[in-house]
């Protein structure tokens, strides 16, 4: 196959555009493994009960779209919060395995519960009027909605960093899981922000739901299918850096974008491959620390 | 993964009463319907083509007429392995005489040999490959709804009549993507068109603009879509968004089931053109029994081609059974009945089964309606053609089947 610059560079785009859901999805699953010590594998589940709510607020509520990517999760994040204070709560200071179980296994009843009443197939949700159409790039039609998403998940990515990494919020936060007595002798309520954090990867996993629906069908299934790839991304990330699942997220929807170009085939196995070999050179991740 | 769904039970004192008479004659049939029940094709077969094996055996008569008939379903999770596993313990434990639906072309001809060897009978609805009645033939198999060379022949060839003569395959990576761009290029060739390029996806993929986008570089009239179910329904859906069918490129959606147009929308589905064997509103018939079936359906959806195909077939294999007077558990005998006695079922009418396994019927040409045209929640299309049964599928002249040289 000839190599096409123009083809390469749409491909590249487009694979930044998958990039930003991986890179949401792992942000979340970063901050709760490295918050909370959790290996949340509901996490697929809940980005599916994100695209869900938006569907129903938009039909039931007569709630758009823009309302939606703040309501969204908001509303996943509090379903989250109350997963977090009635089950993972109690096992909190387990081994790792039992987390993994508990959360896999709300994952199947919540997916199990949505197929029931709306099957398989999925439902459409509409791009809103705002971000319909697209612009001519020259080398490839891009997609307004394609764009937004790329630039929205950034900034929300950036943000969520600078939370944990860089305010006295996240300071307090990260310090609770060094040593959470210590923190509690300050006066600060432990088990509530581990309630919050959680929360709030619930809801970055929710808010990629929303912003996934316009593209995906809005499917029970839609987050299974996807979760096992972001996992990957995680472990290539290094299991609980912020920054790390960021950027691995992005750059492995690149990877997989370029593999889709030269050799479709292999493009939903390309990330395990480089999983790996990540694992085989460097345990603890590109960007982990050593445990 | 395998659940006893329904034990449906003997009339009671009738049953009784021709116990003494029939007890030589084994009246008992078990049916293992397998199927897709919780991935990208459950809905379009899963859980409703066994409730429509329920309603066969309902509809049959045969229980007031002391038969036992039993229902088991099984997920084969589109693994060929986990089919075959399935198949052979139905044979080999439950005592299974027939398994209908199958869908996913890999797992059904993984069933087929298993079905031959164990000489059951197969009716199969929801695979597509033509491979089933050809290469793959066997005295054991009924392929009844639809297959690939349908599809090539109705879909494919109006679009290259209609001036869409080059073409570009995005293609299921598996048994059913390759046997539908094979039969599909045969047609394109036969009528002067050509094939400029193509790219097989991974089964299940969530993202296609990758793919669309080479779509859109080679330049082809018509992008043909050789998938199925929720691959399908992305494709058409993400081809809106990135603008290729308003660039002048058109859609072949090589097979659209009721479900998929559900899940796309009309708002984005309006226009496109498709091949089904089946659909709820063609006539009294079908949309009584689509009713009844709705009603008993969680989601409120009337049956998809395959589910119909599942309801068909059961009553043909039910009347050969009675025609037959006792189930002989022998699957070459009962097929070979079935290929003897003409079929008429309410859902597709009157056809036959060739000696291949392929059953004949008509094919329907749709158009996907607007959404102000669209009057009811699953009023979808409009009847754009008909191939007459003796179109729609191979020529038995032209089969490839062992079982025709004699």
């Amino acid at each position: 196959m000839s190599i096409n610059l123009q083809a390469l560079f749409a491909q590249l785009l487009v694979g930044l555009i998958n990039g930003s859901f991986y890179a949401l999805l792992s942000l979340g699953l970063a901050v709760i493994f490295g918050m909370l010590n959790i290996i949340n594998f509901a996490h697929g589940a809940l980005y599916m009960m994100g695209a869900f709510a938006a569907y129903f607020l938009l039909n039931v509520l007569n709630i758009g779209y823009w309302p939606a990517l703040i309501v969204a999760p908001l509303a996943v994040g509090i379903f989250g919060m109350i997963l977090e204070r009635t089950m993972l709560k109690w096992i909190s200071g387990l081994d790792h395995l039992y987390g993994l179980l508990l959360t896999f296994g709300m994952a199947l009843i919540i997916q199990g519960v949505f197929q029931n009443y709306f099957g398989s197939s999925g439902l459409p949700y509409a791009i809103p009027d705002l971000l319909k159409g697209g612009m001519n790039l020259g080398f490839m039609f891009l997609p307004i909605y394609r764009g937004w998403v790329v630039i929205f998940s950034l900034i929300v990515c950036i943000l969520t960093w600078y939370l944990i990494e860089r305010t006295r919020l996240g300071a307090n936060l990260r310090a609770a899981t060094e040593n959470p007595t210590l923190v509690r002798a300050f006066g600060i309520n432990v088990p509530r922000m581990i309630t919050l954090t959680y929360g709030l990867g619930v809801g970055l996993a929710a808010l990629a739901g929303v912003l996934s629906a316009p593209i995906n069908q809005v499917r029970p299934l839609m987050g299974a299918d996807l979760i096992i790839v972001v996992f990957a991304v995680v472990v290539i990330g290094g299991m609980g850096s912020i920054m790390g699942s960021i950027i691995t997220g992005f750059a492995l929807g690149i990877v997989e974008g370029l593999t889709k170009y030269f050799y479709p085939e292999a493009s939903n196995t390309v990330v395990f491959v480089l999983m790996v070999l990540v694992l085989l050179i460097k345990p603890s991740g590109l960007t982990g620390r050593a445990a | 993964m395998k659940n006893k769904i329904t034990a449906l039970m003997l009339g009671t004192a009738l049953s009784l009463a021709t116990a003494g008479v029939a007890f030589a004659q084994d009246k008992s049939i078990k049916i293992g319907a397998l199927s897709d029940q919780s991935g990208l094709y459950a809905d379009l077969g899963g859980p409703g083509s066994t409730l429509a094996a329920q309603m066969a055996a309902e509809d049959s008569g045969l229980l007031a007429k002391g038969w036992k008939i039993d229902i088991i379903s099984g997920d084969h999770q589109n693994k060929p392995d986990i089919g075959s596993n399935i198949a052979r313990q139905w044979f080999d434990v439950d005592k299974v005489d027939v398994i209908v639906d199958v869908p996913n072309s890999g797992v059904a001809l993984a069933v087929n040999n298993i079905v031959k060897e164990k000489n059951g009978v197969y009716i199969n609805s929801g695979a597509a490959t033509s491979d089933l009645t050809n290469a793959q033939c066997s005295p054991n198999t009924v392929h009844w709804t639809y297959d690939t060379y349908m599809l090539a022949h109705s879909t494919g060839q109006a679009m290259v009549k209609a001036g869409g003569d080059s073409w570009f395959f995005m293609t299921a990576d598996y048994a059913f993507g390759a046997a539908l761009e094979r039969d599909t290029t045969e047609v394109i060739k036969a009528n002067g068109g050509k094939v400029v390029g193509g790219v097989k996806t991974p089964l299940n993929s969530a993202d296609f603009s990758s793919f669309l986008l080479q779509a859109q570089s080679s330049k082809a009239k018509v992008i043909g879509l050789a998938n199925a179910g929720g691959d399908t329904t992305n494709s058409i859906k993400q081809a809106a968004e990135f603008g290729i069918t308003k660039g002048g490129q058109k859609l072949a959606a090589l097979l659209l089931f009721i479900t998929d147009v559900k899940a796309i929308g009309l708002e984005t589905a309006q226009g496109l053109s498709f091949t089904e064997t089946f659909y709820w509103d063609l006539n009294d018939e079908t949309r009584a029994f689509s009713k009844k079936f709705a009603a008993r359906m969680k989601n409120g959806a009337p049956p998809s081609m395959v589910q119909a195909g599942v309801y068909a077939g059961l009553i043909h294999y039910f009347k050969s059974l009675e025609a037959l007077g006792s189930n002989p558990h022998d699957g070459i005998k009962v097929v070979t009945k079935m290929k003897e006695l003409p079929t008429d079922d309410p859902l597709f009418g009157k056809g036959k089964i060739e000696a291949n396994g392929r059953k004949i019927h008509p094919g329907y040409l749709f158009e996907v309606k607007k959404p102000s045209e669209s009057k009811a929640p699953w009023d979808f299309y409009k009847l754009a053609g008909t191939v007459p049964a003796n179109e729609a599928f191979t020529p038995i002249e032209k089969s490839t089947c062992a079982l025709l040289k004699k």
